[in-house]
């Protein structure tokens, strides 16, 4: 049985930031554990730049953005196990993870940060009919092929979703040679970022059809084409808008899942909305003394942001380790009115710092009002020029507030300007 | 090369006659034309253990139906097979299914099924609490059982093999000659010669029997659509819910699988191409349509795959099974339709004595019924894990998280008996990629170490053999 | 005199920026922008287009058999794939580290291509 005062579950930007907060804040024993062969998760297959614009006022790739913090890892004796996947987590926190070198591992924990990541939704989530036929996979699984294993995943390539990771791939497979037909998506408008729509696609020709899936997969061995449909208000496919495009390759990139299996089994209670756990303003989860952040929590657009709410939950979990986090009286908070979800769900009453409150809208908004309020008191009130599903939003309320509020609810609302 | 029997077909049926004929002193052959077996009807059905009243009485698959499903505990437990006794329930939703369920228990008793009752709507749901209000009652059949057809055709093949059988994969027969007595096969590994023929061709095997002249054997394809749903919803359902054909057509079965998932269909579409197993919008619409009556609380957000198998239904509504009326040394067995996976093992039994018979064959006393039990990491107690690791430490290494698979044990998937030797393969023997990522996360490392096990680039590894290839060349 | 559409990437709100060009593709007018940001990423647009550029390098002896590259700062965006070519030419042998030059003033741009990770 080995002892820490934390255990970080995910090796990841997330887990990473997370470890070296908590290590600031005086947390003596950390291990991380990494079910890949390095730290860095998901970022060492992001090979484009984009990363690190808010957080490093840099422009880096992912394994650079991910570089940095594993350098600052490496300079602390923040213990490591990367091929190593954690099994269970138990009531008193101890968790059980195997690898090839240690077998099975039993570690006592004073406090787990939760730092899993999310992964792609898959074909069979969506339903499309058709053939099992090999060329169909994740933008994710292809990113690896391409940019990791060194092969290409296919020639001729139809995206379905217009997530940034099937924005990215398209731009990807068109320099690496491959001819993408065009991409796919179901909402009236992209999920991905405008600058990945402008750099990924308009600059290569490739075409964005809005509104339009895959309602058939062709082909008996590797795949031969894809049936694309337009699709009404309802989001059904309208007869005789078929179209036959053939490809050997077709790429999802239609949603991230937060990976909670681990948290599930731990009897952590999770958001509908997010699919990640339910947290305070230092991301603690139900659970005393177990924490989440990243991608497991809710799904980020950029980085720059897990690593914020990662040092947030770092910091959280030095707190408890200490004996010095507050707990007590909870204000709940909730988005109404085109206001989908707000982490965090709910805000000690007692807290010691401002909170920024993370926030996706449920379509887009042009020229309105977004309003917060605690009962019929207004918080705040800001105009804003455009919201979109696909960016993130958030607001700060200022700890003078939060101490000062009656109410036992804050709700985000969108108001018409 | 020259065998005593060849058998043609590597799925259930002709893996389990195989297993079979392995117990005697006979040289013998499975030729598969895919790439492994259980690649056809045998991958994609409702795997389920018939109770045996809904096949006409007096017909083979009455007969075969009711012997199978009284066997198949053994032989699953002799192969460590899945197979679980969970019962099943028709639902009567009308007075007039009330009638039809009636009818199907008097059939029951005349076929010779044990354990069935008619229960009423109260008892069902006490039995089955997600049931419909509007259920009125049920025809129950406590020796249904359900059993992964896949994992039965892969270790009696192996079992097969083990015992002496030959298994060559990829090797599609294309014709069929008779010099001296003895058959020439002509296949796509070149000519094969036997002295019995044992047509287990699934759908191809009217193409198979015409080979040889017999041209008695008519089928039509008839396609069957699924949807398969997370284990998180595997508790649905205990029971194998069937419903009652009406003038709606037939219903969908919603049943639990033996790895706790939950499996709804299939539908019934008759069509011209054999091989065509592509889903589709309408198919898929009308088995949850169909599901949704029976729990109106299921709900497909759990869906994590959806698939179509082709069911070979002969014009004669039986099975065809015994020595082709064009040549008393090739045995057909065709036009295997539901209940199929029930009946197998009673097929195997029968075509086992039909031949060995008619050979004069003995028996070796080598023979070991029991295949060892893979590992199987996901299942096993803490301390018995350790003592693994320790053993080899490839058992460390998780590869699917889902469905926790480990490297150690996709190495024996491919190095087993008649192994795996392409995604699917891995799969259907580990359960890896099989759970609700469907490989997003393992099925790039199954490609590694498929290439690293095979000694071939990864750009040689398939999904399934022929074309189905995974990544094309190199980027640099 | 010709107008191009664009939107503007400087930050979520995309503006729809219209563009008029003289016929010696020099800016005329900047319209539909509503901070200065979007009034320089126009102009830039509009007359030298710039684009990083992400690939792979071929690495011979290493864990991996690419590594990741970029370009140190923005490439000319009509040059991209003439730069791919250049790329693809590469054969690096292992170790390679991060920040190490992998093609040194590529095309005469004055730009390197550098590798953005480290194999061993």
């Amino acid at each position: 049985m080995l002892n820490y005062d934390l255990v970080v579950v995910g090796g990841g930007p997330a887990g990473m930031a997370a470890a070296l907060k908590a290590r600031e804040e005086g947390v003596e024993k950390i291990l991380i554990l990494e079910r890949a062969d390095t730290l860095g998760g998901i970022l060492e297959q992001c090979i484009h730049t984009g990363f690190g614009l808010h957080y490093f006022g840099e422009e880096l790739s992912g394994p650079e953005y991910a570089g940095r913090f594993m350098k600052q890892v490496y300079d602390t004796d923040i213990d490591i196990k990367t091929d190593t996947m954690v099994l269970d987590i138990s009531d008193d926190n101890t968790v059980t993870a195997c690898n090839k070198f240690d077998g099975l591992l039993t570690i006592k924990a004073t406090a787990i940060v939760l730092a899993m990541g999310c992964r792609e939704r898959p074909r069979g989530a969506l339903s499309i009919a058709g053939c099992r036929a090999s060329g169909i996979m994740t933008a994710g699984t292809a990113q690896k092929y391409v940019n990791i294993d060194g092969y290409m995943p296919g020639k001729t390539v139809v995206i379905l979703g217009s997530g940034d990771i099937g924005l990215i791939m398209a731009r990807r497979m068109t320099l690496e040679g491959a001819k993408v037909k065009a991409v796919c998506e179901l909402m009236p408008y992209s999920g991905g970022l405008t600058r990945n729509i402008v750099q990924c696609l308009e600059d290569f020709g490739i075409p964005l059809r809005l509104s339009c899936t895959v309602v058939k997969t062709h082909g008996r061995d590797r795949l031969e084409g894809v049936t694309v449909a337009n699709v009404d208000e309802n989001l059904k496919p309208i007869p005789g808008t078929e179209e036959y495009i053939p490809c050997d390759t077709l790429m999802l990139s239609v949603g991230l899942i937060p990976e909670n299996e681990l948290s599930l089994n731990a009897g952590i209670k999770l958001d509908r909305i997010t699919n990640g756990p339910t947290v305070d303003e230092y991301r603690e989860t139900e659970r005393r003394g177990i924490f989440a952040c990243g991608n497991v929590l809710q799904v980020h657009d950029l980085v720059d942001y897990v690593t914020e709410e990662s040092q947030i939950a770092g910091e959280g979990a030095a707190k408890f380790i200490k004996g010095e986090k507050k707990t007590g009286e909870f204000i709940s908070t909730e988005g109404t009115n085109g206001v989908r979800y707000i982490v965090p769900q709910r805000i000690n009453r007692e807290t010691d710092k401002d909170v920024k409150l993370y926030f996706r809208v449920g379509q887009v908004f042009k020229n309105v009002k977004l309003v917060v309020k605690c009962g019929d008191e207004v918080i705040m009130s800001r105009n804003k020029k455009k919201m979109t599903p696909g960016e993130m939003e958030n607001v700060l309320i200022k700890l003078d507030t939060v101490k000062s509020l009656s109410g036992d609810k804050i709700t985000v609302t969108v108001e018409e300007a | 090369m020259k065998y005593n029997v060849a058998v043609i077909g590597g799925g259930v049926v002709g893996a389990l006659i195989l297993r079979e004929l392995s117990k005697y002193d006979l040289s013998i052959v499975l030729l598969e034309k895919e790439n492994d077996v259980a690649m056809g009807a045998t991958k994609a059905n409702s795997a389920i253990v018939h109770g045996g009243f809904d096949a006409k009485t007096g017909t083979l698959k009455a007969k075969f139906n009711v012997r199978g499903t009284e066997i198949m505990p053994e032989i699953c437990k002799e192969l460590n097979v899945p197979y679980r006794n969970n019962g099943s329930l028709v639902l009567a939703f009308s007075d007039e299914e009330v009638e039809h369920i009636k009818e199907l228990y008097a059939r029951g008793v005349a076929n010779g099924v044990p354990e069935i009752e008619i229960i009423d709507g109260d008892r069902v749901r006490e039995l089955e609490p997600n049931v419909s209000d509007e259920v009125k009652g049920a025809l129950l059949s406590k020796t249904a059982g359900i059993v992964c057809p896949y994992e039965l055709t892969i270790a009696a093949t192996e079992n097969a093999v083990t015992n002496g059988a030959e298994f060559l994969r990829n090797c599609e027969v294309t014709a069929i000659r008779e010099e001296n007595d003895v058959f020439v096969l002509s296949t796509t590994l070149g000519e094969i010669e036997a002295d019995y023929i044992v047509n287990a061709a699934g759908n191809h095997s009217d193409e198979i029997a015409a080979m040889i002249g017999d041209n008695s054997i008519k089928l039509t394809a008839r396609k069957g659509d699924y949807y398969l749903l997370d284990k998180s919803y595997g508790g649905m359902t205990d029971h194998t819910l069937f419903q009652c054909p009406n003038k709606m057509g037939k219903g969908a079965l919603i049943t639990p699988t033996v790895d706790g998932n939950l499996l709804i269909g299939p539908s019934a579409v008759d069509q011209e191409d054999k091989d065509d197993v592509d889903t589709s919008p309408e198919g898929l619409e009308f088995v949850a349509a169909k599901a949704f009556r029976s729990i109106p609380s299921l709900n497909l957000r759990g869906a994590i795959t959806s698939f179509a198998g082709i069911r070979a239904h002969d014009e004669s509504d039986d099975f065809v099974i015994g020595f082709s009326e064009k040549n008393s040394k090739f045995i057909n067995c065709a036009g295997i339709e539901s209940p199929g996976l029930s009946a197998a093992p009673a097929i195997a039994e029968y075509v086992e004595k039909l031949l060995t018979e008619k050979i004069g064959a003995n028996k070796k006393e080598s023979f070991n019924p029991v295949r060892e039990a893979p590992v199987r990491f996901r299942n096993m107690a803490k301390s018995d894990r350790e003592q693994l690791i320790k053993k080899n430490s490839a058992y460390g290494r998780i590869i699917c998280r889902c469905e926790t698979v480990t490297e150690g044990e996709i190495i024996d998937a491919i190095r087993a008996p008649a192994g795996a030797r392409d995604v699917d393969g891995v799969k259907r023997r580990t359960r890896a990629g099989m759970g609700r990522c469907q490989g997003g996360f393992c099925g790039s490392k199954v490609v590694e170490i498929l290439a690293r096990e095979l000694g071939v680039p990864m750009n040689e590894i398939t999904k399934f053999g022929r074309g189905s290839k995974i990544i094309y060349d190199r980027t640099k | 005199m010709t107008k191009r559409e664009m939107i503007c990437v400087s930050c979520p709100i995309g503006c729809a920026i219209t563009v008029e060009l003289n016929d010696a593709n020099e800016v005329v007018s900047v319209t539909g922008n509503t901070c200065p940001r979007g009034d320089k990423y126009a102009r830039q647009e509009c007359t030298h287009p710039e684009r990083m550029l992400t690939s792979t390098v071929k690495v011979e002896g290493g864990r991996l058999p690419v590594v990741p590259v970029k370009s140190a700062s923005p490439l000319p965006k009509e040059m991209l794939f003439d730069c791919m070519k250049e790329i693809n030419k590469v054969t690096l042998t292992a170790p390679v580290r991060i920040g190490d030059t992998v093609i040194h003033d590529i095309l005469s741009t004055g730009i390197d291509i550098i590798a953005t990770n480290d194999v061993f």
